[in-house]
């Protein structure tokens, strides 16, 4: 499994959260840093401290309360998304590669999925087939 | 060794004969040679580029070629359907309606091979088919059944025709014995040709236009059209150009056979379509794109309805007994049931059964220049061979051209070898 | 059966077909041999050592790289299964692509695969109403879902049964594959499969030098010649190695799945177990190994 995708020089978070300060916890719109983050992701009923653990700003947070590192984070999606966690750990939900009988490599949900926003990006589709009409005028070799 | 040397004399008078005759004769050989050899450059060039050459593609993928082939099929077969009438109104002389029907049946086989040749992408690797050296998939592919009936229906009817008219050359009456089982023999036959190369198509549960237990019998009907058409006007050049007699009523008679199986034909046509447009279904798809186009896809649309009113005109010409009697009339009829068939088993049958292809898609399929010149050529071939054969075996038949020293047969002196009905 | 097959290769150099196979093929690629090769599956060991070498080294050449020809066979107890999530697959055509590169397909003139057509949701599946032709901006496009075909690898191939030659055969690990050398050309094939999976070389196929995927199989993906049928092996270089296949690997969003039907414990087997699945054209009893899920 590749390393959780962050952002550069993002990590540790501890870098800047000195756990010394008190943290804030209400929620409220950030100003002095992290702007650039546009939630989009049940927005309405959650922020930051419902996934980030308030108290090690390295490790996320499940709602029972425990601590886990950033590579486990899909069991912090799991809790919603049950079905899609069960879907990818048996390798159904998501992209695997590698050996289809041996050793495979996973991606995290937040690989594919931006923690923040995680609908999927539309993207560019490669170029259409040449219409059989066309196909002998792209000149022989 | 007298067969042998005999036979010596046999090829070299034939050779004589093919090469003796007035302008018009050879003014028609060199127009074909000409086919036949602009046909010739334009296959090289086939084999040279690939069949990008022609306009089939992956979503039409069988069209001109297999469709050609599938016409003559019909032809080679019916050809030697009419030694069954022959047989059951007691044509007096069977043996030239059968030999006229051979010959024309080996032309048709000869063509048949050559459209396949140019169909298949590696010609160079069609001595996989042959059973012990290749390997002939047998029974599953009914193209290798096809290609096992039309090999054993060419050898049948080359065999039978050269038996009989060697026998004849030398002076010899053909023994009942030795060629009546094989022209027995060579009646299921051609009925087993025709059924095997319509269950090619038909054994395709992926083309649904093709995959209709109707097809087989339409085939057979259809053939017996065409086959038949081009007997009718042969024998009337015959008798014009030689001292052959054939009777009216013979001409007559055939030309109501005909009319009888165009009725079959349309009436299993008119079935098909009946199925197809009150169902109503998805795989209404391909009739709608026969006859009405799909869109701006209307390429074929206007053949099909050619079809349509040539082979329904030919039948009132055939069945109203006065338009079948005058002669402008029945040749009219016989050239517009050529037409009719040669575009409803030509393109109609190939081309609507892959468009739209089996993932939905329309690519209109028209033939390339490549395809027309190279089908002209095989044509050309076929005439050609037709041609030849039948200026060496009308002489034979009529006693003109026998072994020296020998007293020719001629078994209706007062009729000239006639075929005539009673 | 392979006692003969000497005798083949003998009789056929003293009929003299060499030259005239040359002739009647008009093609540059013949090599002295190929004409003659025996069909895959009977060819000698001792054969298709050579055959293996001499392809090694004319492709070598021709591609200036070191190209290996593998004869990989199935895997014992392996039966391979193929399922794509429809409520996933974005239509971005990825995999159409990869798969070119993967399986050395040519690129003038093109030759696809996979094709991948682009439904209304409201038609459902419905060939009719299909396009493979969609250009978009970005994909997916509102109203519409996509749906990948290539071979479906059936269980009951109607295309080798067509086959006049046995040219095209079901593997023991259920990969329908294609003798290259031995394939007349005559498109039974084609017309026989109701996926359209099956694609004609009607020029000679080209690839560019650096495009090449030096790494081959006999069966699968090395290259071809014009006048030949190919078609998807499921990656059969890959996969017969234990490796995913290309489009596997390559999709997006994860929609492809692969491995082997006989182990409970595979992606495919869960699919088959947990989901709505379904397969193209049921009612054709061709019954593919390919199949279609809602994974949402």
């Amino acid at each position: 499994m590749p390393p959780p995708p962050f952002t550069e020089g993002a990590f540790p978070c501890t870098e800047c959260h000195d756990p010394e300060i008190p943290v804030n916890k209400t929620r409220r719109t950030l100003e002095m840093s992290h702007q650039e983050i546009e939630l989009k992701h049940d927005e309405e009923h959650r922020w930051c401290l419902d996934c980030h653990s308030s108290t090690n700003r390295d490790k996320l947070q499940l709602a029972s309360g425990e601590q886990i590192d950033f590579t486990e984070s899909y069991r912090l999606c799991g809790q919603c998304h049950g079905d899609k966690y069960r879907d990818w750990r048996v390798g159904v939900h998501g992209r695997r590669s590698g050996e289809w009988n041996g050793h495979k490599s996973y991606l995290l949900c937040v690989h594919c999925h931006y923690s923040h926003a995680p609908a999927f990006k539309p993207l560019k589709p490669m170029p259409p087939p040449v219409r059989p009409s066309q196909l002998a005028k792209g000149g022989k070799s | 060794m007298a067969t042998l040397r005999h036979f010596w004399q046999f090829v070299t008078g034939s050779l004589r004969i093919v090469t003796t005759g007035n302008r018009f004769y050879w003014a028609w050989i060199l127009g074909l040679m000409t086919l036949v050899v602009i046909g010739a450059i334009t296959y090289v060039d086939q084999l040279r580029t690939g069949l990008i050459t022609t306009n089939m593609r992956d979503q039409v993928s069988w069209a001109f070629y297999i469709g050609n082939f599938t016409f003559l099929v019909g032809v080679a077969a019916a050809a030697i359907l009419l030694v069954i009438p022959a047989y059951v109104y007691h044509w007096k002389p069977i043996k030239e309606v059968v030999i006229l029907g051979e010959l024309l049946a080996i032309a048709a086989i000869v063509m048949c091979g050559l459209f396949v040749t140019v169909d298949v992408g590696r010609p160079d690797r069609l001595w996989h088919l042959i059973p012990g050296l290749g390997n002939l998939n047998v029974p599953s592919s009914l193209l290798a059944w096809d290609v096992v009936v039309l090999n054993g229906y060419l050898v049948l009817n080359f065999v039978i025709v050269t038996y009989l008219l060697f026998s004849l050359y030398r002076g010899r009456q053909p023994a009942k014995g030795v060629f009546l089982p094989l022209v027995l023999f060579s009646i299921p036959a051609a009925i087993a040709i025709h059924t095997v190369t319509a269950f090619l198509y038909n054994g395709l549960p992926a083309r649904p236009f093709w995959n209709a237990s109707i097809l087989a019998p339409r085939f057979i009907a259809s053939a017996l059209c065409s086959g038949p058409a081009v007997l009718l006007i042969l024998m009337q050049l015959l008798r014009r150009f030689t001292k052959f007699h054939i009777d009216d009523r013979a001409i007559w008679k055939v030309a109501e056979l005909m009319a009888y199986a165009m009725f079959i034909n349309l009436f299993l046509l008119g079935a098909e379509v009946f199925k197809d447009v009150y169902s109503n279904t998805e795989h209404m798809v391909h009739m709608r794109y026969m006859f009405f186009g799909i869109g701006e896809h209307t390429a074929i649309v206007p053949y099909m309805w050619l079809a349509v009113f040539c082979s329904f005109g030919a039948f009132i010409l055939f069945l109203i007994p006065k338009t079948r009697r005058h002669p402008v009339t029945l040749n009219v009829g016989c050239v517009l049931i050529w037409i009719g068939v040669y575009l409803e088993k030509g393109m109609g049958l190939v081309i609507p059964g892959m468009t739209p292809d089996t993932l939905g898609e329309i690519y209109e399929y028209f033939p390339s220049s490549s395809e027309l010149w190279i089908a002209a050529g095989i044509f050309a071939i076929g005439f050609l061979a037709f041609t030849l054969m039948v200026k060496v075996a009308t002489p034979i038949m009529l006693g003109e051209f026998h072994l020296a020293g020998v007293e020719p047969i001629n078994p209706h002196p007062e009729e000239h070898g006639a075929v005539h009905a009673h | 059966m392979s006692r003969t097959l000497p005798n083949r290769r003998e009789f056929l150099c003293t009929v003299g077909g060499c030259a005239a196979a040359a002739a009647a093929a008009g093609c540059s690629d013949l090599t002295h041999t190929s004409w003659f090769r025996s069909r895959f599956r009977e060819m000698p060991e001792a054969e298709k050592k050579t055959i293996i070498a001499e392809l090694e080294k004319e492709h070598s050449a021709r591609f200036q790289q070191p190209v290996t020809v593998g004869v990989e066979p199935p895997m014992e107890n392996v039966e391979f299964g193929y399922a794509l999530d429809i409520s996933r697959c974005i239509g971005c055509r990825r995999c159409v692509h990869a798969c070119v590169d993967e399986n050395n397909q040519s690129r003038e003139p093109q030759l696809q695969w996979i094709r991948v057509l682009e439904m209304d949701k409201e038609k459902g599946i419905d060939f009719a109403h299909a396009d493979a032709y969609y250009d978009a901006e970005s994909v997916p496009r509102e109203g519409h879902f996509y749906l990948p075909v290539a071979c479906q690898q059936c269980e009951n191939p109607a295309c080798v049964k067509s086959c006049p030659v046995g040219a095209t055969w079901k593997e023991k690990d259920g990969i329908v594959v294609i003798d290259y050398d031995w394939c007349i050309g005559c498109r039974c094939c084609m017309s026989a499969c109701p996926y359209g999976a099956r694609h004609f070389n009607y020029a000679e196929p080209s690839i560019p030098t650096e495009k090449l995927n030096p790494k081959t199989h006999y069966l699968g993906n090395r290259p071809r010649m014009k006048g030949v049928v190919e078609k998807c092996t499921w990656c059969i270089q890959r996969t017969r190695k234990g490796r995913y296949p290309a489009c596997v690997e390559v999709c997006p969003v994860g929609a492809r799945k692969f491995g082997n039907l006989l182990d409970p414990e595979s992606e495919v087997r869960y699919v088959l177990e947990h989901k709505r699945v379904f397969v193209l054209k049921s009612e054709l009893n061709t019954r593919p190994k390919f199949f279609y899920f809602y994974g949402l």
